[in-house]
């Protein structure tokens, strides 16, 4: 046992210093499309190749709705695109319904309990959000622990869109939570039903079904765009925008 | 097994010994070159035919395929290497009013819950299958509305039924003490859904009924209709663990239809790209074993690699699950030399991690006695259940699809099949350090003679047809069967997943051991309900 102990202590210390400091190493994220302007071809091409209509226009001006986006990278990619990119992580965002479920007050700031729910994830985002409980990002140094119950739970993470068979279990585990309570949606699907929904099996996302307080986007979200959504849960950081409408210089 | 698998390739003369076999009552097209057999045959000996290929002939169970055609239903039991190799599909038509079919579940357990599902989704009764009923669409659903039928409108919600609430699910042991705990579906800490009801006495598990398709988001259905690009974007999503193994199967079986010729170097790097999946998905597998035992260094340890291999495939394609890359006829993007000589040396400080964490496990007594001799599958159970992937080959039965039908090049590089005897935790557990070695020895094969040029074709048509696209994804056997129409959209698209083989024997090796072995010999499977549910 001893030779584990040795191995763990030479290994050091791996965690992010997020959000002390911005993480800098790459490959942390995958990036998102921002707002852009470009020649009428280039935007007309960029509107239909968008699987899913997160890319609208205005003129000639490009906004990115971030409910819509699944990283498919068909915007990024091919010939010469105009779109600009963001490849930070701090996407998680307030929601219309924020404050629907009288969210989290100061005693919540140190310390939350987390219950996640599958409504139907395809298995990035529930890896991504385990990463969260493991040593580069290690959410429990921030006060966020995984609870196995909901009756202990004070922020519910839901990810995927929200198959039939699951509304049922969903909504149970919502109820289940004792007031003050928030949910949190994670990744594309959660927000807008992504590739998947809305069809006869698949809602158009959690808020459907329960009240969502803090959207966080991506296909999948990175493990730091999810704990900048469980700080903006406790307000130690401030919301994101879930559209992208404004050209960057 | 161990023999078939290396022996050179032999292509029996199938038709022949068929027709002499069923005169008059199956016909028989070979295609030489390429491996693949089609036999029509009559409805009344379908399921000697199989029987035959699965018994005789040392065939394994790939997938059933139903399409609801205009005039009739096509039915295709796909078989896969065995003796000569190659692919067989044999297949026989109904005409649209017939609901009964015959069951061959009883002699190839393997198809049983290919019969459960279709019977759910199309409605179509296995004459002689014991157990039919709520599968994927579970008790809410109405009886007799089958969606995967052409005249179903996928598009909107259904109306759901009132459950009886004296619904209880069926329970098989009856005993004086016996009791059943429910599992999930909403459990542990970020488990997948998924409901397992273990039936006990007391301390051990006599039996396990799982209850699965809480994740069915209907892709088959969904994919009707779409394109063959936005059906990609499906394939790719429907499982996030392994999206680029089932977007390579998808873009095969497409390219395979168009003719479509993939350009040298998009080849070997969509090899490159797929071990690099197979190796994060056995790292991530390994800690998942690890922290199944509570042991937390060990986990820590696994964890480590398993994220500094994200980040390289973040920075290597832009993508830490590898998505997007997939397109018809190669890759949306090129690795630079720069950055493959960065894979390169990273994967060796990697592998010099993993070796060590591999030492230390081996010889880690308290943590071996949590997983040896616990939860073991036969060689036996493995092929009657038609088990793939890991699981199967740490049971002994080595038959991998890079090797007997390979695919991308795999045919031209130098590499094993890692297998073990035993068929218990231990095994799986050195069968996943061992292939993650291999892929590492495969990547650096590759990568040290790139062929040089583009990674896609400029300008191609998609053809109308069908065909079957195979993958070994890191969990195991895939198939991907997909009609195109004439106006290139998808008529029927068919997906088998390592984790619905799988999961169909993961009873064999749960069943008779205590409670707390069970999240033990699941993280040992190391299964995706994603994957699974489809």
């Amino acid at each position: 046992m001893s030779k584990w102990v040795i191995k763990g202590l030479r290994t050091g210390i791996k965690t992010t210093q997020y959000p002390r400091k911005m993480e800098t190493a790459s490959g942390v994220s995958p990036g998102l499309p921002t707002a852009a302007k470009g020649t009428e071809k280039e935007v007309q091409e960029l509107v239909f190749n968008c699987p899913t209509g997160a890319i609208e226009r205005s003129g000639n001006q490009l906004t990115v709705d971030y409910n819509y986006c699944i990283h498919c990278f068909r915007c990024k990619r091919g010939s010469q695109s105009p779109m600009g990119w963001d490849y930070g992580y701090e996407w998680a965002a307030n929601t219309k319904d924020s404050g629907a479920n009288r969210g989290l007050g100061s005693a919540f700031n140190r310390s939350i309990n987390i219950r996640f729910v599958d409504g139907g994830a395809c298995g990035a985002c529930i890896s991504e959000i385990e990463q969260l409980n493991k040593p580069y990002y290690n959410m429990h140094r921030l006060g966020f622990f995984a609870t196995p119950t909901p009756r202990e739970a004070d922020v519910l993470l839901v990810a995927g869109p929200v198959t039939d068979h699951m509304r049922l279990p969903l909504k149970k585990a919502y109820d289940a939570m004792p007031t003050p309570k928030l949910v949190m949606a994670v990744g594309a699907c959660a927000l807008s039903g992504g590739i998947f929904g809305p069809s006869f099996m698949s809602d158009a996302g959690v808020s459907e079904l329960i009240p969502v307080d803090v959207a966080v986007p991506g296909c999948p979200p990175p493990p730091l765009a999810i704990i900048h959504g469980l700080l903006l849960a406790v307000k130690r950081k401030s919301s994101a925008l879930l559209t992208s409408s404004e050209v960057r210089g | 097994m161990v023999q078939s698998l290396n022996k050179a390739t032999e292509w029996l003369n199938l038709s022949e010994i068929s027709a002499n076999r069923w005169p008059g009552k199956i016909k028989v097209r070979c295609k030489q070159d390429r491996f693949i057999c089609h036999m029509e045959c009559d409805k009344s000996i379908v399921a000697d035919v199989c029987n035959w290929l699965f018994s005789e002939l040392d065939y394994s169970f790939a997938s059933l395929v139903v399409e609801d055609l205009a005039s009739e239903q096509l039915l295709t039991y796909i078989f896969y290497g065995g003796f000569g190799n190659g692919l067989i599909c044999v297949s026989y038509r109904i005409s649209n009013s017939t609901t009964t079919v015959p069951s061959i579940s009883n002699l190839i357990h393997a198809v049983d819950w290919h019969e459960r599902e279709i019977e759910d989704l199309f409605g179509l009764v296995f004459e002689g299958h014991p157990r039919l009923g709520d599968f994927v669409l579970h008790e809410e659903w109405p009886e007799g509305i089958n969606p995967m039928r052409a005249d179903f409108d996928p598009s909107n919600p259904y109306i759901h039924r009132e459950v009886d609430p004296d619904w209880r699910p069926l329970r098989i042991v009856q005993s004086p003490g016996a009791f059943m705990m429910p599992i999930g579906p909403v459990y542990s800490d970020f488990a997948e859904s998924a409901h397992f009801l273990l039936e006990t006495v007391g301390e051990d598990v006599i039996r396990i009924i799982p209850r699965f398709f809480y994740k069915y988001r209907g892709i088959e259905k969904i994919a009707e209709g779409n394109a063959v690009e936005h059906v990609i974007l499906l394939a790719e999503r429907f499982s996030g663990t392994s999206a680029f193994a089932h977007s390579l199967a998808l873009c095969k079986a497409v390219e395979n239809i168009s003719g479509i010729e993939v350009p040298p170097r998009a080849k070997a790097l969509r090899i490159v790209l797929a071990e690099l999946e197979r190796l994060r998905h056995h790292i991530g597998a390994i800690a998942g074993i690890c922290s199944s035992t509570a042991f937390a260094v060990a986990t820590s340890q696994a964890s480590i690699l398993e994220e500094e291999l994200l980040r390289l495939s973040g920075v290597l394609t832009g993508h830490r699950y590898l998505f997007g890359l997939n397109i018809l006829s190669g890759l949306s993007i090129d690795l630079a030399d720069d950055a493959i000589g960065m894979l390169a040396k990273n994967l060796r400080g990697l592998m010099v991690e993993l070796n060590k964490l591999k030492k230390l496990l081996y010889f880690s007594s308290s943590f071996l006695d949590r997983l040896e001799e616990v939860g073991a599958v036969s060689l036996e159970d493995a092929v009657s259940h038609g088990l793939v992937g890991p699981v199967a080959r740490a049971s002994g039965l080595l038959r991998d699809i890079r090797k007997v039908l390979p695919y991308s090049g795999y045919e031209k590089l130098d590499f094993t099949v890692p297998g073990e005897e035993e068929g218990d935790g231990y095994a799986r557990l050195r069968v996943l350090f061992a292939e993650a070695e291999q892929s590492v020895n495969i990547i650096n094969q590759v990568a040290s003679s790139l062929p040089p040029g583009s990674v896609n074709a400029k300008s191609f048509r998609i053809a109308p047809g069908e065909a079957l696209g195979w993958v070994e994804a890191p969990r195991g056997a895939s198939f991907h069967w997909i009609r195109v129409g004439e106006d290139g959209r998808v008529l029927r698209y068919r997906l088998t997943t390592p984790s619905f083989s799988n999961w169909h024997g993961f009873h064999l090796a749960a069943e008779n051991f205590a409670f707390q072995d069970f999240p033990i010999i699941m993280a040992t499977f190391g299964l995706s309900n994603a994957e699974s549910d489809r």
